[in-house]
């Protein structure tokens, strides 16, 4: 990854890439930081994102969702021009509970661009990143982004 | 129609609530708007649409983070109806294959279990949409059965 700061094509673009998706919305997620192929985002507690009813522990569903888009997200950071991102697989392994209450973070780092696929590890936490709640592995396609897309998003972009 | 067969009715319909309560209870999938409908000892589960799972506003496209957490309680509604009164199975680990994207409609899914263990169960989930032979999306995961371990989500 280039010395230089992100672009401000992608440093723009990229929370987008959560702002401009209603189900990230609908769960509060929110980016938190981000450079050259990596990021960090968070999803707030909440009771509707409850798994298990008798502990309060948040759904291993939502820690996947997150997981996913913290993951798209350093995928789309690793190039030095947007390219559109799709998911083909992705690992979760769920290390232990999460602590109910707390928000839960997510880091993601892209080790391994090639021209067509990014290579995306990633780590949740919520209250020391040492200490994960989960840990994910997952593989993402690029493809060029077509020009109708490019001023859908903007358009997009320009309503929220 | 003898006593024995009416106890058969009541009794199956009363397994058939109680799994639909067992998703009921989940905030969570009440949120994505999962329901479950039995046939025998098939289950099917139904990611009902709305527009707050959409992932991909441009495409639009469901969001795979939610079509993994669907499919993901394919699996545990599958093992508790498997497993009647044991406690809520919990994932380890999954592995999600995205094969097509998610449009705009309801989803559904079936589950297999491919190894029912005594501790772990080893479950395949395939989610689809219009046809059950194109699927958009497959998992597979080891759930944990028992309470007495430390990993898995606890949810």
């Amino acid at each position: 990854m280039p010395d230089t700061p992100l672009p401000d094509l992608l440093r723009s673009a990229g929370p987008l890439m959560i702002d401009a998706l209603p189900h990230a919305r609908a769960i509060g997620m929110r980016v938190i930081d981000m450079d050259w192929g990596a990021c960090v985002a968070s999803i707030p507690y909440a009771e509707h994102l409850i798994g298990d009813p008798d502990t309060g522990v948040i759904h291993g569903g939502v820690v996947t969702t997150l997981l996913d888009n913290a993951s798209g997200l350093a995928a789309f950071l690793a190039g030095d021009t947007p390219m559109q991102v799709a998911t083909l697989d992705l690992r979760i392994d769920y290390n232990r509970p999460a602590v109910p209450g707390k928000a839960i973070y997510a880091r993601a780092t892209c080790y391994k661009l090639t021209r067509s696929v990014a290579f995306v590890r990633g780590t949740a936490w919520e209250t020391e990143e040492r200490d994960p709640v989960a840990t994910s592995v997952g593989t993402f396609m690029l493809t060029e982004v077509p020009e109708y897309m490019v001023q859908l998003a903007a358009q997009i972009g320009s309503q929220q | 129609m003898n006593g024995r067969n009416r106890i058969d009715i009541a009794e199956e319909r009363a397994r058939s609530q109680a799994l639909r309560d067992l998703i009921g209870r989940i905030p969570y999938a009440r949120f994505l708007g999962i329901t479950i409908d039995r046939r025998g000892d098939e289950i099917t589960t139904t990611l009902n649409f709305d527009e707050k799972l959409i992932g991909n506003p441009v495409l639009p496209a469901l969001h795979g983070g939610v079509i993994g957490a669907f499919m993901e309680v394919t699996a545990i509604a599958q093992l508790a109806w498997t497993m009647p009164g044991a406690p809520l199975p919990k994932p380890i680990d999954i592995s999600v294959d995205y094969l097509r994207s998610g449009r705009p409609m309801d989803t559904f899914a079936r589950a297999i279990i491919a190894k029912p263990g005594r501790r772990v169960a080893n479950v395949r989930v395939e989610a689809w949409q219009d046809e059950r032979a194109r699927p958009i999306a497959a998992l597979h995961g080891h759930f944990l059965l028992r309470r007495d371990e430390e990993s898995g989500t606890g949810a």
